[in-house]
């Protein structure tokens, strides 16, 4: 707790956007972003649906290089560097920053091999049974996968296997989990693992989270980011850009903008 | 206060929806379309099982004087009733597996390289178009191709080939002109389209979230390619295989015209050859008697060749295959 103390007065930069603009095609999505996330904690982005959180967090490893016609403008920089600078590779960038999906996304293998794989390809040399099955129960998904470690991954029903896809990724052992919306397929019991393994994961990994749930924001982050989008004068359809970023009790007790407060008190969105 | 309220004003009107209960004409129209599409699959099985048994009915005779010697031996003597479809049978398979090793790395590497984004796309539509014009080309027009263009120009490479690699019996007799390696080489050009496209369609029909997964947990361009989507394209892409397989088993027009048309029986594929397709080809125009069941005989054995590698493909693909 106390060193956790000492975090709190100057914390530690993760991830860093300096003006960052994302564009798809021409068009951009969203606009001069600047956004430090804190270190070992965890950070909540909210906000309507096409407000760009799932373009942001995305540009955080390099996903969008996958998205033909995707480019980005500004600077990310993780720990320091510009993750988008000519000799940096973005295989590296991805070991070391992890990603859980929107949607579930095993492999067409077996449960263990799902994660066997990731692990194998990062290097791992450690005990894989253990690994497997540490990840699993972190990810709650432990007491339905343990007699049948060697079906596939698509014998399990659409929540079992998102918490496969994070227990995959917990097993890639990276230094920052970026989630989108992980838990928008899951019941509420499921729901609340998932949080408790977030709370988890925060002594350890850096955490940055979307979500549509305003109580599970309030639930799990330390930090909260809202996005909003709206008509810019001569573009074409709404660009999201970045309204407020704050902790998380100061965004849903005393938010600075109106917008903030209307969105998380339901008013739109 | 409801956020609700503005959006319930959407009226009653159940009666302006006619089709609540089918009317019988609906009913019927679903059971004919039911009964058609039976009919037309049953059609298929019909007709495949019709040629076999035409083809062995015919081949009865040939089989009951030759028996299994008929596979074994290579003399094909209309005088002296003396048949045996060893060379063709061989040049068969080994025009069929040699253009299959040759055309299957090369077919698959290519659909790989359409749908990765390794290149603009725009130069990926034009070579995928190009695969598809080669598939437009005739076989006889690839045939007097093979004839005129091709053959002449490698055949100072084939001498090479035996020249130094003469000790291995496949390459132990001097290239002559038209030959099995010749053959296997036009082969390789008409089903290298077959492999691709149908490799291309099925590795395009991967889903691009297995792609975000695999480099979502930090995997190379390679591992992504050979270890996630080939193996959930593999079903797909073996299933291109068999077809291409189907169609180097089975091609007559160019094989018969650049092969050489030989059956004397050599191990060497730079020497004339035969294959069973071609033997038809040549010889069923002036057969007749003992001839016709032998050739008859020789035709049952082409079926059962594509058959049997058909049904073990099928079990190899079952068990390679990844579901998603
Ligand atoms: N692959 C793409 N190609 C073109 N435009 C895209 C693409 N992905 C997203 N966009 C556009 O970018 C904008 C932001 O999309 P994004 O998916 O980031 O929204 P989001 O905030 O994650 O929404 P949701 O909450 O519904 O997931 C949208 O207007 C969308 O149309
Ligand atoms: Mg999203």
């Amino acid at each position: 707790m106390d060193s956790k103390a000492t975090h709190n007065t100057s914390p530690q930069i993760c991830i860093g956007m300096e003006n960052v603009t994302i564009e798809y095609n021409g068009s951009p999505a969203v606009r001069n972003i600047y956004c430090d996330i804190p270190s070992e904690k965890v950070t909540a982005l909210i906000g309507p649906s096409g407000c760009g959180k799932s373009t942001v967090l995305r540009s955080f490893n390099r996903m969008n290089d996958l998205i033909e016609g995707c480019t980005l403008k500004g600077k990310v920089l993780f720990e320091g560097k510009d993750i988008y600078a000519k000799n940096v590779d973005p295989v590296e960038v991805r070991r070391r920053i992890g990603m859980v999906f929107q949607q579930p996304n095993p492999f067409p293998k077996s449960i263990y091999e799902n994660i066997a794989f990731g692990a194998r390809i990062n290097g791992y040399t450690g005990d894989m049974d253990n690994l497997v099955e540490q990840s699993l129960k972190q990810a709650a998904v432990w007491e339905e996968c343990k007699d049948k470690l060697n079906e596939s991954g698509y014998s399990l029903s659409g929540g079992q296997q998102q918490r496969l896809c994070i227990a995959r990724t917990i097993a890639t052992q990276p230094e920052v989990i970026l989630m989108d919306e992980p838990c928008s397929a899951l019941d509420p019991i499921s729901t609340l693992k998932i949080e408790e393994t977030i709370h988890e994961l925060k002594s350890r990994f850096t955490i940055v989270i979307v979500t549509h749930n305003m109580q599970q924001a309030l639930r799990v982050s330390d930090m909260t980011a809202f996005y909003n989008a709206e008509e810019t004068i001569g573009m074409s359809g709404k660009v999201g850009y970045l309204v407020e970023f704050s902790e998380t009790q100061k965004i849903f007790n005393s938010p600075k903008e109106k917008a903030t407060q209307d969105y998380i008190q339901g008013k739109f969105g | 206060m409801s956020i609700y309220g503005e959006f319930l004003v959407l009226p009653k009107t159940t009666d302006l929806y006619l089709l609540r209960s089918r009317p019988p004409s609906e009913k019927l129209i679903d059971l004919t379309f039911r009964n058609v599409v039976i009919s037309m699959a049953a059609m298929v099985a019909v007709v495949l099982f019709g040629i076999l048994v035409l083809v062995f009915t015919g081949s009865v005779e040939s089989m009951g004087r030759y028996g299994l010697r008929f596979l074994f031996t290579s003399d094909w003597n209309p005088v002296n009733n003396d048949y045996g479809a060893f060379a063709a049978i061989y040049g068969t398979i080994v025009t069929s597996t040699f253009s299959l090793l040759i055309a299957v790395p090369l077919g698959v590497g290519a659909a790989i390289f359409i749908t990765e984004n390794i290149i603009p796309t725009r130069i990926r539509e034009a070579i995928g178009i190009m695969v598809e014009l080669l598939a437009a080309i005739p076989s006889v027009v690839l045939g007097l191709w093979a004839i005129y263009v091709m053959e002449p120009f490698l055949r100072p490479l084939l001498s090479g080939l035996h020249e130094y690699l003469g000790w291995i019996p496949f390459f132990s007799t001097k290239p002559i002109g038209p030959g099995t390696l010749p053959a296997i080489l036009i082969l390789v050009i008409m089903i290298l389209p077959i492999i691709t496209s149908i490799s291309r369609d099925s590795l395009n029909q991967v889903p691009k979230k297995l792609r975000e997964a695999s480099y979502g947990i930090g995997a190379t361009r390679w591992t992504t390619i050979f270890k996630v989507i080939v193996p959930a394209a593999v079903s797909g892409i073996a299933g291109g295989v068999l077809l291409a397989l189907g169609r180097a088993m089975g091609e007559t027009m160019a094989v018969t015209m650049i092969i050489g048309n030989s059956n004397a029986f050599n191990w060497s594929i730079l020497s004339p050859g035969y294959t069973i397709a071609s033997m038809l080809a040549n010889q069923f125009g002036e057969a007749d008697g003992a001839q016709v069941s032998s050739l008859m005989y020789a035709a049952f054995v082409l079926m059962v060749l594509t058959l049997a590698v058909n049904v073990v493909a099928q079990w190899l693909v079952k068990r390679l295959s990844l579901k998603y």
